[in-house]
């Protein structure tokens, strides 16, 4: 009996951390597949995509990599920003939470072209 | 809070439609022809180097002009400051030097040798201001005219469009050296405020160098970079923007993009010109004239 009881909390312990993983691992696993991600190039002076469509109330995920130089993006409108500098990968995240057409631009002087280095991202429902 | 032209007034005297700054609130502008004072002219964005004759077919001249307008002003100012963007920016630093040295040499026709320059980002942006330093001195600095004390911001010569921690901290030294009611007249390229952040028409940091303006009781700023008149108030602090000598922009935000407004043949030189500021010390008040590029009174 004694020997029973030691066994109970094992099977109780290996039982929850199997449920609970497998739990983790299907919220982690809707969290990623829910995040929109897009990828982005910036370069002397423009963006590419420089149109770019979410939806409201979606988690996207922006990656950045510069083609050449240090690079802004900023989307005051929706309030996010960062500094795309070149030799990496930058991230970004936002939740849209309001429709419209909201423009970004360029926010680190680049050259000639800086003020046209600009885009647009579409929330829509 | 944005001023328009319904605000300028007519005032004996002047002869033209004058802008009288530095005072908020009725009952006081009657002040504003009183008093001694003095005059000075605010050049901007001359962009020398930009060449595009849908936009301006007489980008070699537009300065010129205004030069000899200013000669022929009648009466002379004090000095003339020149609000940034002198040159049109290029990614060569020879031709940018080229560029900051023609300006030097085109405005020394002005008959008024006192000349006071500052940065935009086509003169600065590339090399935190290296070639301008060489040809034209420091970027921020500050001095004295008959009992207004000037501010020279620089909130370019970091891309980021930031004036900066240490910059910051030199004007909180030199404004702490300056009486609460002392006149301070500030000129910056850029906008201090959030005038229209999707245009890249702010400073990033520039609430941090209003919040140290703020104490002070008599505080008028004077900018460039959006290539028109505006005019708001922040708090008591009032802003001005200049026309440029290149190109026109849009008002802000009143078009999905911002681009040069093509030269209209009917109207050449529209949108172009420069202002005269009357300052008035003792009423802390700024009289301001805007002239066309030939000098006509707008």
């Amino acid at each position: 009996m004694n020997a029973m009881k030691d066994r109970v909390p094992a099977v109780v312990i290996a039982i929850l951390v199997f449920v609970l993983s497998t739990f983790l691992t299907e919220v982690c696993s809707t969290a990623d597949e829910a995040e929109q991600v897009i990828k982005m190039t910036a370069k002397r002076y423009e963006y590419n995509p420089s149109t770019i469509t979410v939806k409201k109330g979606a988690p996207v995920v922006l990656e950045f990599t510069s083609l050449d130089r240090l690079h802004g993006f900023n989307c005051p409108a929706l309030g996010i920003r960062t500094d795309i500098a070149p030799g990496k990968v930058t991230t970004l995240r936002f939740v849209p939470g309001k429709i419209g057409a909201f423009p970004f631009h360029c926010d680190i002087f680049c050259g000639s072209g800086h003020e046209g280095m600009a885009g647009t991202i579409i929330v829509t429902e | 809070m944005k001023i328009d032209r319904r605000d300028f007034l007519k005032l004996a005297g002047y002869g033209s439609a004058i802008f009288i700054s530095g005072l908020v609130g009725p009952g006081r502008w009657a002040d504003a022809v009183d008093g001694d004072g003095f005059l000075f002219v605010q050049l901007s964005d001359t962009h020398w180097g930009f060449a595009n004759p849908a936009i301006n077919p007489d980008s070699a001249g537009t300065l010129r002009k205004a030069i000899a307008a200013v000669n022929d002003l009648k009466t002379q100012p004090d000095f003339i400051m020149f609000t940034g963007d002198l040159t049109h920016t290029t990614d060569d630093d020879k031709e940018r030097w080229k560029r900051l040295t023609e300006v030097k040499s085109i405005t020394g026709a002005l008959k008024v040798k006192t000349l006071r320059y500052m940065p935009g980002e086509h003169d600065a942006g590339l090399d935190q201001g290296a070639a301008f330093k060489e040809i034209f001195g420091p970027t921020h600095y500050s001095f004295d005219h008959k009992g207004v004390h000037f501010i020279v911001i620089d909130n370019v010569s970091d891309p980021t469009s930031s004036i900066g921690d240490a910059q910051l901290q030199w004007l909180a030294d030199d404004l702490k050296k300056q009486g609460k009611n002392a006149r301070i007249v500030v000129f910056t390229h850029r906008p201090l405020f959030d005038l229209a952040p999707d245009w890249d028409w702010h400073t990033r940091d520039g609430a941090k160098a209003l919040d140290l303006l703020m104490p002070y009781a008599n505080v008028t700023v004077f900018y460039g970079h959006i290539h028109q008149e505006n005019h708001r108030i922040t708090g008591h602090i009032v802003h001005h923007a200049a026309q440029g000598l290149m190109y026109p922009l849009p008002a802000p935000n009143s078009v999905p993009k911002k681009m040069p407004v093509p030269w209209d043949p009917a109207q050449p030189y529209r949108g172009l010109g420069f202002r005269s500021v009357d300052a008035k010390v003792a009423q802390a008040v700024y009289g301001l004239t805007e002239y066309g590029v030939k000098g006509e009174k707008l």
